[in-house]
């Protein structure tokens, strides 16, 4: 990409509250900034350590629930309950990577899949804090200097937030470790055999992801004020990779352009009526599942780069 | 704590294993074989429930629906071997997973689109009373059925893949899919019928368990994670594999829910014995997968030497 292009789209997200004033329009914006760095933190794992984790949903929902749970008990400080949860994801993502790295190809996928979903029906049964019907909070965290309550600065902070995850995932792939991690996956053996520690540095990129994903889960269960246990599900896990492969599996816009792409795509489904559409099936669009998945279907089928393969093939031709 | 519940409890466990059984069969080998990840596997199953649900109220027998839905489904089955995953074989399981993913998206809305959420679908009258198995011993006359079913069915498949020639062409591509192929198998053309089999397993347990749990959207969708935990269990490709691996997790997921609280309520103050047991109980499958692959991390029968 070019290297004014990220410049002109965080100046484009700055203006974002100042055009628009709906607030259907802001909190979409906002969710969509939530998404893309929960993604963006599954494209390290995926993308750049090329494990395929189909668990990410385990890390979100953490740091969701545990963040959430803060507040339950009356601690409203953003500047604990954050951290913590944040801490929470990268711990639950230290044990679930220790043993899942530990397999290889589909057993790695299928086992930190078995791994959210015991995570998945652990929050189920917390009665405490709701169980399946999930935990409503009164108001978002206080602290940090800011109004989290206002939409206005909850999307400035989901912004900053996930501009500062992009920039810290930009270091990343460019340091040594970033290097070692891309050696890593392209010939694993061949690392291990210069010497690295191929095991600890692919948990290390594992941990981080984890706590990556833990932070989106702090925005998400705030953005509405409600966190369930659907967050852990493993549909979740899913729709987390199909934002990432949407957007380009190791690029380092992937998970904004995935996540921007799915949302935009649900929500132009089930709230723009197209009426030749409407005339063949009248209540198409209580049915947006239908248009995604052909949508999804069609570009893993014939355009398997995404859609920032897509444009970058074009331009290389 | 009576013997004759611990024996009801296990009578229960192997019902759910055989029926978990027909399911992880079909997505065994085609994950053996093919190394294809299927997540629309789960959607065969919920198909085959709502067409058994529809045509036994179209016909008006419970036999006689499930007779018919269960080929119509291995037809939808084959047509999406055809037309769809046959293009995935030779992709990476990250596009595998991409694309079957949107498949249940797919399936989920169509299903919702002509029968709505859910199909109301009962057993057949004759059979929903108690049979007295042992003096003393009542048990529901339809999970008796549905264990006679799955064990025949269960039969059936073993002689099919371990006495026939198809069979036989089945067991050489899980070992090693090159080799079959250069021994002139058409994995092709093997493979498409291989899965109409597994869609018609679908379709037998989804209109067995319709009546017991629900004929809904998404119901395919827990099922089949719990399927991808047996065959992780058993050793991806092995049918073996598959049986041993269902009935462990049917066994341990039935007397975990139904004893674990009791034997937690002996050790623990009521208050966390209330909550923890159930919590535990519901992952126990899971923990024993993660048990079996950190100490055999190709499961407990892996098919390819």
């Amino acid at each position: 990409m070019h290297r004014a292009a990220p410049l002109a789209v965080l100046v484009l997200a700055l203006a974002f509250p100042l055009a628009v004033h709906e607030p259907y329009y802001l909190s979409f914006a906002s969710r969509i900034l939530v998404y893309a760095l929960a993604a963006s933190s599954l494209n390290l794992v995926l993308g750049y350590g090329g494990m395929i984790s189909f668990g990410h949903a385990a890390f979100v929902g953490t740091g969701a629930y545990v963040s959430s749970m803060f507040i339950a008990e009356g601690i409203t400080s953003a500047w604990i309950g954050w951290p913590a949860a944040v801490a929470a994801s990268a711990a639950v993502a230290l044990a679930i990577g220790a043993v899942s790295l530990r397999t290889r190809g589909a057993y790695f996928i299928m086992i930190t899949l078995g791994f959210a979903q015991m995570m998945f029906f652990l929050v189920n049964s917390m009665k405490a804090y709701g169980g399946d019907e999930g935990l409503s909070l009164p108001a978002r965290a206080t602290g940090l200097g800011i109004d989290l309550g206002s939409d206005v600065v909850f999307y400035y902070t989901a912004l900053a937030l996930l501009a500062a995850g992009v920039y810290a995932l930009h270091r990343l792939a460019h340091s040594r470790f970033g290097r070692v991690i891309g050696a890593i996956r392209e010939n694993e053996a061949r690392a291990e055999a210069i010497g690295f520690p191929v095991y600890r540095y692919k948990l290390a990129c594992f941990v981080i992801a984890g706590a990556a994903g833990g932070l989106a889960g702090v925005l998400l269960a705030s953005h509405g004020k409600y966190v369930n246990p659907n967050v852990l599900h493993w549909t979740q896990s899913g729709t987390l990779m199909v934002m990432v492969i949407l957007g380009g599996v190791g690029r380092l816009w992937g998970g904004i352009v995935g996540a921007a792409a799915l949302l935009g795509l649900e929500d132009l489904i089930a709230n723009h009526r197209v009426e030749w559409l409407a005339s063949m099936l009248p209540n198409y669009q209580q049915h947006s599942g239908l248009g995604v998945g052909i949508v999804l279907l069609a570009i893993v089928l014939f355009a398997p780069q995404g859609i920032a393969g897509a444009f970058a093939r074009r331009r290389r031709a | 704590m009576s013997w004759v519940l611990i024996l009801e409890q296990l009578l229960n466990g192997l019902q759910f294993g055989l029926m978990l059984f027909l399911l992880a069969a079909g997505l065994t080998l085609v994950f053996g074989i093919m190394d294809m990840i299927n997540l629309a596997h789960g959607s065969l199953y919920m198909l085959g429930a709502f067409l058994a649900a529809a045509l036994v109220q179209a016909t008006g027998s419970f036999v006689l629906g499930v007779l018919l839905a269960v080929p119509a489904t291995a037809v939808i089955g084959m047509l999406l071997e055809v037309s769809v995953l046959r293009t995935l074989y030779a992709r990476d399981h990250l596009s595998q997973v991409l694309a079957t993913f949107a498949l249940i998206l797919i399936f989920n809305e169509a299903v919702r689109i002509v029968w709505g959420s859910d199909l109301p679908l009962s057993m057949p009258a004759a059979l929903s009373g108690p049979v007295e198995l042992l003096p003393g011993m009542f048990y529901p006359a339809y999970r008796l059925l549905i264990i006679g079913v799955g064990a025949a069915v269960a039969a059936l498949l073993y002689l099919l893949v371990a006495r026939t020639r198809v069979g036989m062409l089945v067991r050489a591509g899980a070992s090693n899919r090159e080799m079959a192929l250069a021994m002139g198998v058409d994995v092709r053309r093997l493979f498409t019928l291989l899965f109409g089999v597994g869609a018609a397993l679908c379709a037998v347990a989804g209109a067995l368990l319709g009546p017991l749990l629900a004929v809904q959207v998404g119901m395919g969708e827990n099922i089949l994670i719990l399927a991808f935990v047996v065959i992780v269990i058993g050793g991806i490709g092995s049918i073996r594999g598959a049986l041993v691996g269902a009935v462990l997790v049917g066994l341990v997921d039935t007397i975990g829910r139904a004893f674990l609280p009791l034997l937690f309520g002996l050790f623990f103050q009521p208050r966390v014995a209330s909550a923890a047991g159930p919590a535990i109980a519901s992952v126990l499958a899971y923990l024993l997968m993660v048990a079996v692959l950190y100490f055999r991390p190709r499961g407990l029968f892996p098919a390819r030497g």
